[in-house]
Order: C-alpha cells, then sequence, then structure tokens
C-alpha cells in the first residue's frame, strides 16, 4: 500500500493513546498525595497504599471475589473444554447453531442476564441470594470465553495423534490424558486465566446477585459515593488493572506459544 | 483476535447456506449418523454447555416474561396474569410530552422515552466507535507486516480490564475538580471550573465509545484480512483511484465485519447500567437506570421485567431489520 501509510501510523499511535490515557489516570493519581484527584500533582506519596493493606472490608471483599473468581473459572473452562472438543472435532449437525447459543450471554445486555437470574432465584426457586449465586452467574458469562480459547486451541490439532494412540491400544481416557491434554494444556490455562479475569472484574451480575455479600467490585462502586475514599479507589483500582493486564498478557502468551510450538513440531 | 473472529463468523457471515447444505441428505442417513456413536458423544460433550445456557439464560429469561404478566400489590407479587405492566407503559393519553421533538401519546411517557433516548445515545457511542475503529483496523489489515501480534495484544488488552475501573477514569476526568477541569485551570486557560462536562448525555456518550472501542477493531479487522488482495490490483488496474477502490471493494467486502462490530457495541450499550449510573447524572440516565431502580427503590419487579421485555424486543427487531437490510446490501453487491 503505497497511499497514505504515514497519518494511518500516526492515527493507530494517537488511537492506542486514546485507549489507554484514562486509565493511566489511576495509577498516576494514586501516588499523588492529595485527596482531590486534580491537576497540578502534589507530590509522591505511597500511603493510599499501605491505607489498602488494612483495610478489613476490602480484604473481605478481595478474598471473596478470589473465591468466586477460582470457582467460576474452573467450572466454565471444564465445560468449555468438552464443548470445544465436541464442536472442533467432529462434524455434528447444528454444531454451528449449538455454538452461537452458547456465546449468546456476550450479547445479551447484562443488565437483563442480572435481572433475570434475580428472578430464577427469589421468585421461581427461592434461593437465598450469595456468593454460590454470584458465581453461578458468572459461569454463564465465563463460559463463552474459555469456549471460544478452547476453539481457538484445538482447531489446528490433528485428530490422526489421537485415532494412532487408540490403535496403539490405549484406552480413551489414556488417550485424553497422554495426548489430547497435554496438547491442550495451554490452552487449558489460557481459558482458566481469562475467566479467572472476568469473573474478577465482573460487576453488574454480582451487584444484583450477591445480596448481602461483597465483591471488589461491589466494593469499589460503593465507595465512589465518597469523595474522600477516592485516592483509595484510585490505589486499589491501580492494582487491579495492574494484576489483570499480567494475567491477560500470561494467558496470551501461552496461548500463542503452545499454537507455535504445536506447529513447529510438524504437528 | 480470537472473539472478534469467531463472533463474526458466527452472528453474521451467511451461515445459513451451510445448516442448508446440512439439512439435505435423506432421513435413513440421519438415522445412521444417529447410531455412530461418535456423534453422539460429541452432542453429549456439548450438553453442558448447551445446559448452562439453557438453565441459566433462556429459562431465566422465561421467568422474566412470566414476571412481566404479574402484578406487584405492595410488598408481594400477585402472579395472577394480568396485562397492568404493559397498559402503564403503553397507556395513551390525549396531549403529548415532546422529546427532542417527538411527540409521546403515553399517560407516563418516562419508560419510551428513555428507551428511545438510549437507543439514540447508544446509536451515537457506535457510530463514533465504528468510525475511529476503521481506519485501525485497517491500518492493522494493510499496513503493519512486523508486530501485528503486538498491536493486537495492545487493543485487546483495555477489553479485558475491569469496565467499572475504565468508565471510573472518565468520571474523574470530567469531574468538576476533574483532571480536564483543573488541569485547563492550572494552565490559565480557564478561570472556572466548567460544570457541564459531567452527568449529562453527552459524557455517557463519550465514556462508552471509549470503553466499547476495543470491541470494534477485531471483527472489522478480521473481515478486511480476508479479502483476497488480488482483487484490489485488478481494481486498481482497471482504473479506480483509491477512494473509488476504498467504496467498490474495500468497504462492501469488509461490511459483514463492521456490521458484526456494530451490533457486539450497540446491542450490549442500549442496556448499559455502570457508564449512566457513574458519568450520567440525572440527565444521563438510561434504561437501564430504570428497571434497575423497578427491582431496587421503586420495588416493581414485575414492572422492571416489562419494561426490559419491551426493551429488549425493541433492540431486537431493530437489530434484525439492520441485518435484513445489510445482508441485501451485501448481497447484491457481491
Amino acid at each position: 500500500m503505497r497511499m497514505g501509510s504515514r497519518p494511518l501510523f500516526v492515527f493507530a499511535v494517537l488511537y492506542v493513546i486514546f485507549l489507554y490515557a484514562p486509565a493511566m489516570l489511576l495509577p498516576l493519581f494514586s501516588f499523588n498525595d492529595a485527596t482531590m484527584i486534580a491537576f497540578p500533582l502534589n507530590g509522591f506519596t505511597l500511603r493510599w497504599y499501605e491505607g489498602l493493606l488494612g483495610n478489613a472490608q476490602l480484604m473481605a471483599a478481595f478474598k471473596n471475589s478470589l473465591v468466586v473468581a477460582l470457582c467460576a473459572a474452573a467450572i466454565s473452562t471444564c465445560i468449555g473444554i468438552c464443548g470445544a472438543k465436541a464442536v472442533t472435532h467432529r462434524k455434528l449437525r447444528g454444531g454451528k447453531a449449538a455454538v452461537g447459543l452458547i456465546m449468546l450471554p456476550l450479547v445479551v445486555p447484562s443488565i437483563v442476564v442480572g435481572i433475570s437470574l434475580l428472578m430464577l432465584a427469589r421468585h421461581v426457586l427461592d434461593i437465598e441470594l450469595s456468593l454460590w449465586t454470584v458465581g453461578i452467574g458468572h459461569v454463564l458469562l465465563c463460559v463463552p470465553f474459555s469456549m471460544l480459547v478452547m476453539m481457538s486451541r484445538l482447531e489446528g490439532f490433528d485428530r490422526s495423534l489421537e485415532e494412532a494412540s487408540l490403535d496403539l491400544g490405549q484406552s480413551r481416557w489414556g488417550t485424553f490424558r497422554r495426548v489430547t491434554l497435554p496438547l491442550a494444556l495451554p490452552g487449558i490455562v489460557a481459558s482458566f486465566l481469562l475467566s479467572f479475569t472476568v469473573s474478577l472484574d465482573e460487576f453488574v451480575l454480582a451487584f444484583f446477585l450477591a445480596g448481602n455479600e461483597t465483591t471488589l467490585p461491589i466494593y469499589i462502586f460503593s465507595q465512589l459515593r465518597f469523595p474522600s475514599r477516592l485516592p483509595d479507589v484510585l490505589a486499589l483500582g491501580s492494582c487491579i488493572l495492574l494484576g489483570s493486564c499480567l494475567l491477560v498478557l500470561f494467558a496470551e502468551w501461552l496461548r500463542r506459544r503452545g499454537i507455535q510450538s504445536a506447529f513447529s513440531r510438524g504437528i | 483476535m480470537l472473539i472478534g473472529e469467531e463472533l463474526t463468523s458466527i452472528y453474521v457471515e451467511g451461515n445459513a447456506d451451510r445448516y442448508v447444505g446440512e439439512a439435505r441428505g435423506s432421513r435413513s442417513r440421519w438415522v445412521s449418523r444417529f447410531r455412530n456413536s461418535e456423534s453422539v458423544r460429541g452432542y453429549l460433550l456439548l450438553v453442558p454447555a448447551l445446559l448452562v445456557v439453557g438453565a441459566l439464560l433462556l429459562s431465566p429469561l422465561a421467568a422474566l416474561v412470566a414476571l412481566s404478566f404479574a402484578s406487584q400489590s405492595y410488598f408481594d407479587i400477585d402472579y395472577t396474569p394480568t396485562l397492568t405492566n404493559y397498559r402503564t407503559i403503553f397507556a395513551p393519553a390525549a396531549e403529548p410530552v415532546y422529546f427532542l421533538g417527538i411527540p409521546f401519546y403515553l399517560e407516563s411517557p418516562i419508560f419510551m422515552v428513555l428507551l428511545v433516548k438510549s437507543i439514540l445515545m447508544s446509536l451515537v457511542s457506535t457510530a463514533a466507535v465504528i468510525l475511529l475503529a476503521y481506519p485501525m483496523a485497517y491500518f492493522l489489515a494493510f499496513q503493519v507486516k512486523r508486530g501485528k501480534v503486538i498491536w493486537i495484544i495492545l487493543i485487546t488488552l483495555p477489553f479485558w480490564t475491569s469496565y467499572l475501573l475504565r468508565v471510573f477514569s472518565w468520571k474523574i476526568i470530567l469531574g468538576f475538580n476533574g483532571v480536564v477541569n483543573s488541569g485547563l485551570v492550572d494552565l490559565g486557560i480557564i478561570a472556572q471550573p466548567l460544570d457541564f462536562l459531567l452527568y449529562n448525555p453527552t459524557a455517557v456518550v463519550i465514556t462508552l465509545a471509549h470503553a466499547w472501542a476495543a470491541f470494534a477493531i477485531l471483527p472489522i479487522y478480521v473481515s478486511l484480512e480476508k479479502i483476497d488482495r488480488s482483487l484490489f490490483e485488478a481494481s486498481v488496474d482497471l482504473g479506480d483511484s483509491w477512494l473509488k477502490r476504498f467504496l467498490r471493494v474495500t468497504l462492501p467486502l469488509s461490511w459483514p465485519g463492521v456490521a458484526a462490530a456494530a451490533m457486539l457495541v450497540f446491542i450490549p450499550t442500549v442496556g448499559d447500567y455502570v457508564t449512566p449510573t457513574l458519568v450520567g447524572g440525572r440527565e444521563g440516565i438510561m434504561i437501564g437506570n430504570i428497571v434497575q431502580s423497578q427491582f431496587g427503590k421503586a420495588n416493581n419487579a414485575p414492572l422492571g421485567a416489562a419494561v426490559s421485555i419491551v426493551s429488549m424486543t425493541v433492540v431486537a427487531i431493530g437489530v434484525l431489520f439492520f441485518l435484513w437490510i445489510s445482508g441485501r446490501r451485501h448481497g447484491t453487491e457481491r
């Protein structure tokens, strides 16, 4: 392409800056020694971060979020592995339609998912709201993500390897454990980490389904009403952003590295 | 990468012909296929995922529809089927209420007015997202030779980070004592902070456009990548200018990606709750806020259910109409 290569490059750089700049303000002001989030900057401090460690409410919310995210990620990854294996390895009638259906939670507004799950729990099944209901809601949201990750991982996967293993006398389980699992492992870890991140950061479903419990995003949301608490939110938010970025980068690295090594081995 | 690609192929590109192809074939083949243990095992593997969607999305939605025909009497819900909630939303009035010059002949116009307002705000955000994303996707597809992966990761990374925090960052940018105001005052450009930045529909539209930006690039990028490059050469050889080539080859062929991107941004943003709550203030509220308030403070869950059913139906009809139009367009230009 000869035409207009420079302007588009400049646009792309500006676009990426536009994407990142707002979020970068969080870490910037989290080190600022002032309650007001305003220029000019006042001086460097770590006291907002120190405040986080002593905050019992925050730590409880963090622990809740961790538990929910671990469970939701584990369950949805198991479901995602099975589903992805079904649609990538076999020519199933209606397989595409099934995938479309499973991806539905990604396009339905989460407030609708939230209130309808709330209705199901409270008015139909009469279950008390708890971290369980949050976790169940998050499984619904995480399954599409882990399906997508696992599908992309299993698509370049040669079925003849499994057939060879079966022909050579391995049982179905042995084949799964010795052939399928090792090849799919990077994808499984990637799916787990991405689902974990999605669940950890999810607010709307948790907001409707948590009852009296608090998860990290709910805690943050409740703190936004108090201007004096904003610096704490900035410090906490910076930690969360950093943590999510590291998790996602690691997951992406795993997913890609796995695919490349499978290809380079001639698989 | 992954999300854009899969969702484009699932929701936009003509899967219909594939289904038709699959549906052909005689009944006996179907029976023998079903007996084939391989495919039975395949279906069994799909069961957990389908159960999750069925039990946690479809059946709750059915419960929501059912609830919309119940009614609230003080602290209890009366499950006798009634159209009260729909009557509340659509009850006609003799005198119209005007919103943006559109007359609403309704007794309590707030629901429909808010729905129209949410759709308009969401449309503006979607248009802004697409207009900004297209050049970026074009750059990524045609001009990046090395380090494509790095660009793609750079663009998708914000998508995975907390939506709440990304929206919150706009609150501190636009606030009365926020970054923009204090920066401008500090630089001596304005004497008093501007109070029209936050808590209005414009703030919501800007925040939505920013928060959903990453969603639009990938579907468009994928559809641009798929275009056969020899078509460009043909177009240039036949004397098309750059602009003509873009309008007659590039844009029509990447249209499925644009349509997918538009849907991926439009549908969730209409019902967004976080953004209008944090940066919208009283003027910037959207339909999601009123639904939430019916389930919370206003304590009329059946009405809230009816409002969300009406909103989803309107949005679904709009989206199907858009897909039909763009499908026809796409079909004829091929």
